[in-house]
């Protein structure tokens, strides 16, 4: 099968930036589960967001950038208005901030629909509402006229993955979805966003910090550290990582029933800036 | 070390109580962790505990002290906090010296820049780091610098109110090992807020469940594992971290 992304040495400068961002990222996308690790301002939600063509005021250079027919590098903002939010759609850390205060949830569900199909209101809000019972909201009918600050996190984050999964995309970035939800809900959010993604065939980035989260629910992963990716592996080997940043990050988190003595460390080297000779 | 006692801690914003009757205690040099949903009021106990909000009814007392009657100098030396997030907590404008300095100064400590020194050693960070400023610093040296301020004036309690969840794994591995270390040099009573029971695991003694303003159990370290909990949210809670930890 045709891969759904194609990206070739992406490096992205912001804006009056000394150094890029982004440093010769590579890696292709099949209709499956990809996941982008490292620490803050490592640079994996600027891939993110360079792949949305969010980054206006920045400076991306690329070999090659291709989202199925699509020109990454040179479409025109025309023909990304239609692309984005309709064939790729990205879901943001805290639905707190993400969805319109002032808008009923349901009412920017079907907004998202309407503004890609041509349909009637009623259309699109039955539309939204068949979508809310697919992210497992009880009573959809009740949810759809509560405003955002009336829902829980957990439920926000549902409502946002029903209004980015509901025009059928081909590659959805989601950006850490569950770091703002309390545990109690948060594998049950990933499970829901697992199981349409799964179920849709959709092709997935998953960016987050947290190895552990990517490993269960992705098949690929990217480590980043610096804007660059030190290493490319299969989730299942992810206990065989070869390079120390990511052993270091395994071994950082604290875990239940732990031994209490101290957490290893990270001890930074100059030479994990330098570019890795073989990647995936 | 002084140890923590609250006793029936309640407090209303407005019509909506917030906490209701919370009581609990906390021995000297333990560190006591504080666990709940968003919402649950966690963070709030701190906040009163510490006066930073006084419309609270009930009684908070630390070492044989009852913190209301407590001098306001008194208590700042008693009873110090440090907060989530350490992007917001500096002030952008000020030195790293600023800060730290502002409380002895205060306070009228003698020998400032003697202790000035010792307390960034005592974090970690290098003594020149002083003259600098918070956006000069990553997200772990600055949460440093906020534990250097609050231990800079001798507590013998510290508030931790989600000192890691701000940071990335890797910074919250070298935070949570300078806790560690400065409970066992100084002895301090830790009351901490955190949502990640890994965390509470790695760190507390004994821990308390929240839910809704009103503590649910109080537990063990070793419940979490050895299945100690009695009330079903504590069950529920415990359960879905273990599951969710197995999961991945």
């Amino acid at each position: 099968m045709d891969p759904v992304l194609d990206i070739q040495r992406l490096s992205i400068r912001y804006a009056g930036a000394p150094a890029p961002a982004v440093r010769d990222v590579s890696f292709t996308l099949g209709r499956e589960r990809l996941g982008i690790v490292g620490e803050s301002g490592s640079g994996k939600s600027t891939v993110g967001r360079a792949i949305m063509r969010l980054l206006d005021t920045a400076e991306i250079t690329a070999d090659r950038m291709q989202f199925e027919e699509v020109d990454l590098l040179n479409a025109p903002e025309k023909q990304m208005l239609d692309v984005r939010g309709k064939r790729m759609s990205m879901i943001l850390q805290d639905p707190k901030f993400s969805l319109n205060p002032i808008q009923r949830c349901g009412h920017q569900i079907a907004e998202a629909y309407r503004t890609h199909v041509r349909c009637s209101k009623s259309e699109a809000r039955a539309r939204a509402i068949a979508m809310l019972e697919q992210v497992h909201i009880r009573d959809p009918e009740r949810v759809y006229d509560l405003y955002p600050h009336e829902v829980s996190g957990g439920m926000g984050q549902r409502v946002m993955i029903a209004m980015m999964l509901l025009t059928d995309p081909d590659l959805v970035i989601a950006d850490e979805p569950t770091s703002a939800l309390d545990v109690t809900v948060r594998l049950q959010v990933l499970r829901i966003l697992d199981g349409l993604v799964r179920d849709k065939g959709i092709g997935l980035i998953m960016i987050s910090h947290d190895l552990n989260l990517v490993r269960a629910f992705c098949d690929r992963v990217l480590i980043m550290y610096a804007g660059r990716v030190v290493e490319a592996l299969d989730a299942r080997d992810l206990d065989n990582a070869q390079h120390p940043y990511s052993r270091g990050l395994l071994a950082a988190q604290p875990r239940i029933g732990g031994t209490r003595e101290p957490l290893p460390v990270l001890a930074r080297q100059d030479s994990w800036l330098e570019p890795l000779e073989a990647q995936a | 070390m002084k140890p923590i006692t609250i006793d029936r801690l309640s407090i209303s914003f407005g019509p909506i109580r917030v906490l209701h009757d919370v009581s609990f205690d906390v021995a000297a040099g333990e560190c006591f962790g504080l666990v709940g949903e968003s919402g649950s009021g966690k963070s709030t106990i701190l906040r009163c505990a510490s006066m930073l909000t006084d419309i609270w009814d009930g009684t908070v007392r630390i070492g044989d002290q009852d913190v209301r009657k407590m001098p306001v100098a008194e208590r700042c030396r008693t009873v110090q906090m440090v907060f989530q997030d350490p992007y917001g907590s500096l002030h952008p404008r000020h030195s790293i010296r600023t800060a730290l300095d502002e409380g002895l100064r205060i306070n009228g400590f003698d020998d400032r820049e003697a202790r000035l020194a010792q307390a960034m050693r005592d974090v970690g960070l290098p003594v020149e780091f002083l003259d600098r400023y918070p956006h000069q610093l990553s997200g772990g040296q600055r949460q440093r610098v906020a534990i250097a301020r609050a231990l800079i004036l001798e507590p013998d309690v510290l508030f931790l109110d989600e000192p890691t969840s701000a940071l990335d794994v890797s910074v919250q591995a070298e935070v949570l090992n300078l806790l560690v270390r400065l409970q066992q040099e100084k002895g301090f009573t830790y009351l901490m807020v955190s949502h990640d029971l890994a965390v509470v695991d790695h760190m507390c003694d004994r821990f308390a469940i929240m839910q809704h303003g009103r503590i649910v159990e109080v537990l063990d370290r070793d419940a979490i594992t050895g299945g100690g909990a009695t009330q079903p949210y504590a069950k529920q809670l415990i359960d879905a971290s273990l599951e969710y930890e197995r999961a991945i």
